[in-house]
């Protein structure tokens, strides 16, 4: 038995040069994030000071909650609490109502993604538009991101010029990425006009001053809260950080691991709402706070959502977003998903090699690739272990503890080669696929060992 | 009981190890000539930045960047070039349509070429709505790093402050970077 990424990820490679390019243009983003981390001598001394401060947030969590809610509160802003997805979603339809809005011009926001807010607004009647152009373009197709800070990367642009043809009504053929930016840019202008509400998400939440901070390239955030007169903004529990001092680390390392940026276009921090504006919070648990207290997975709540681990991951260049069960794909989105329910998302475990290349590109030190050996260890005894290879393991532990069992299969190894490939590359054998079985040497150390062909202090 | 009980008491629940707060001391980048480096980075980041010549007026340089520009809004009471204040438009609605905004930055910060500007105009719509943006900027207020800006950077009295590093972009089609997405699709700092 497979597990699911893998087949879902055979569908994405059915097309090879789409996998191909795929494979290239995350690998890209991964060489720019190099090129502009090698000019910052201190750049390892501040992904220790990053891991640190989140260490210490995380360990004096509801302090620094509180402190930051009772700053925002004080600053003008109101605070909203939400224990869950159902809770969140019906707190911001309550403050769209409350305001008689029909038209919500959002931006990028992984946390209105796992809450599934844009299907229950639109149910209730709110015409709720993505913003982020990537967003807007899948938001369009109604398709879900396959990537967290480029949401729309599986796509080419063809696809996206096909589908502002029809939607947007630009020119037959043309699928210049400059002019399609162009399309949505004016498209997009006119929703921001006359959008009622903006909606954005969280990237810090400072506790020593209440400032809800936002980065985007686009200036999409900014653009929706900057028309209407009512802000929403949501976040999870774990984006507080406890001063401007450590933000300053943050901002330092979030957008040179994200897109090879020294900084992105805009960092805004709101304070205090216009006189007259209203700025809404909602501080979301969903799970989070279970996360704390779990020694082996507490590090995921570290995470700053740059996506590195993604870029530099070779099983997501090469399977693309969607081949992952969980929202968030890549090696945090196998950690995200095991700790959100190991029934549904255990298959995406699948996805990692264990070359732990996410650890050394992690701006905040998460040990992702330890985690996700950790989770494998742990399957077994959530009943959710491989059938098929929980019966090669203990068929190979049956040989390996037994040496003349060992040397007899290793002289039956041999004989794979005499073997015609349709009898060893077929279905029953699941690591042929897509790899060619090594061939074995004439003769095995071990015969050579005996036969005294291995000479003593003979230099290599 | 309330939602911010719950999840605070479920936080306090949980099991584990203090951790202290690290002192953020590190020998941060340093540019000898920080002023050569912040234009350097405006240009890396898709915009630019020059230095005000002794003697040069302001005004003119404005003019002769943006010879086209027909609406230009500004509060700044030296920039005689502004056809309007955009402080006296009722709703930030009306700003659209604006070519060029000219505004006041705080800080500049030369390793990414970010200018910090509190809120210093009464929409704040201004710095993103017009299709092009100059900054004007104290050449002596350039900065090493970001640790040094956030020592440096304040806004009680605004409610909302911004870092602005050069032009909106994205590269949402095909990682192919175009300028100007939804903001300004140019951002000149001009240091005097």
């Amino acid at each position: 038995m497979n597990a699911k990424h893998t087949k879902a990820a055979e569908r994405f490679l059915e097309n090879k040069d789409h996998a191909a390019w795929h494979n290239q243009t995350l690998w890209f983003v991964r060489e720019k994030r190099d090129k502009v981390v090698k000019n910052v001598d201190e750049w390892e001394e501040l992904r220790e000071l990053a891991n640190q401060i989140k260490a210490h947030t995380i360990s004096d969590l509801a302090k620094y909650l509180e402190e930051f809610a009772d700053n925002a509160k004080k600053n003008g802003i109101i605070v909203h609490w939400a224990k869950d997805a159902q809770e969140h979603n019906e707190i911001i339809l309550g403050i769209l109502q409350k305001h008689k809005a029909k038209k919500l011009a959002k931006s990028k926001s992984m946390l209105t993604e796992e809450c599934h807010l844009n299907p229950f607004l639109i149910k209730n009647g709110i015409d709720v538009i993505e913003t982020d152009l990537g967003e807007r373009i899948l938001q369009l197709m109604d398709q879900p991101p396959s990537h967290i800070v480029m949401p729309a990367i599986h796509l080419k642009r063809q696809e996206v010029g096909v589908l502002f043809e029809e939607k947007l009504g630009t020119e037959t053929g043309n699928s210049d990425p400059t002019y399609l930016t162009r399309a949505a840019r004016a498209h997009l202008r006119n929703e921001f006009l006359s959008a009622d509400v903006g909606m954005t998400g969280v990237n810090f939440a400072v506790a020593s001053t209440g400032d809800i901070v936002v980065c985007t390239n686009e200036g999409n955030a900014d653009m929706g809260t900057s028309l209407p007169k009512v802000q929403i903004s949501t976040m999870g529990i774990e984006k507080v950080i406890p001063d401007h001092e450590s933000l300053a680390v943050f901002l330092r390392l979030l957008a040179r691991s994200a897109t090879g940026q020294p900084i992105t276009s805009y960092v805004s921090h709101f304070r205090k709402p216009a006189p007259g504006n209203e700025i809404n919070l909602v501080i979301v648990d969903n799970g989070r706070s279970d996360i704390v207290g779990n020694k082996s997975h507490v590090k995921t709540l570290y995470c700053i959502r740059c996506a590195a681990c993604m870029n530099t991951c070779p099983v997501y260049r090469r399977t693309g977003g969607y081949s992952y069960e969980y929202f968030i794909p890549g090696p945090i989105g196998i950690n995200l998903g095991m700790l959100k329910s190991p029934k549904k998302y255990h298959g995406d475990l699948a996805a990692c090699s264990l070359c732990m290349s996410c650890n050394n590109v992690c701006p905040v030190k998460i040990d992702l690739g330890q985690q996700i050996y950790r989770w494998r260890q742990e399957l077994d005894g959530l009943g959710l272990a491989n059938a098929s290879k929980e019966k090669l393991s203990a068929a190979l532990n049956a040989v390996f503890v037994r040496p003349s069992l060992f040397y007899n299969a290793i002289k039956v190894g041999k004989m794979l080669k005499y073997i015609p490939r349709p009898f060893i590359y077929n279905g029953l054998n699941d690591w042929g696929k897509g790899r060619e079985i090594p061939t074995f040497a004439k003769e095995s150390f071990n015969t050579l060992w005996k036969k005294g062909e291995i000479k003593k202090n003979k230099k290599l | 009981m309330s939602s911010k009980k719950s999840i605070l008491d479920n936080i306090k629940q949980q099991q584990i190890e203090a951790s202290t707060m690290p002192k953020i001391k590190l020998n941060a980048v340093v540019y000898e000539d920080k002023i050569q480096q912040f234009i350097e980075m405006s240009r890396a980041v898709g915009g630019d930045a020059i230095l005000l010549k002794e003697g040069e007026d302001i005004n003119q340089v404005i003019k002769n960047l943006f010879p086209k520009a027909l609406t230009i809004g500004s509060n700044i009471p030296k920039i005689t070039c502004a056809t309007f204040n955009p402080d006296q438009v009722d709703s930030p609605h009306k700003l659209n349509g604006t070519d060029l905004a000219i505004i006041k930055g705080e800080w500049g910060v030369a390793e990414n070429a970010a200018v910090w500007i509190p809120q210093n105009v009464v929409h704040k719509a201004l710095y993103f709505i017009a299709e092009e943006l100059v900054i004007i900027l104290d050449s002596k207020h350039i900065l090493n790093n970001m640790h040094e800006a956030y020592q440096k950077i304040s806004f009680e009295n605004a409610g909302f402050g911004i870092f602005i590093s050069g032009p909106s972009k994205t590269a949402d089609i095909e990682q192919a970077l175009v300028i100007g997405a939804h903001g300004a699709r140019g951002v000149n700092v001009i240091l005097y």
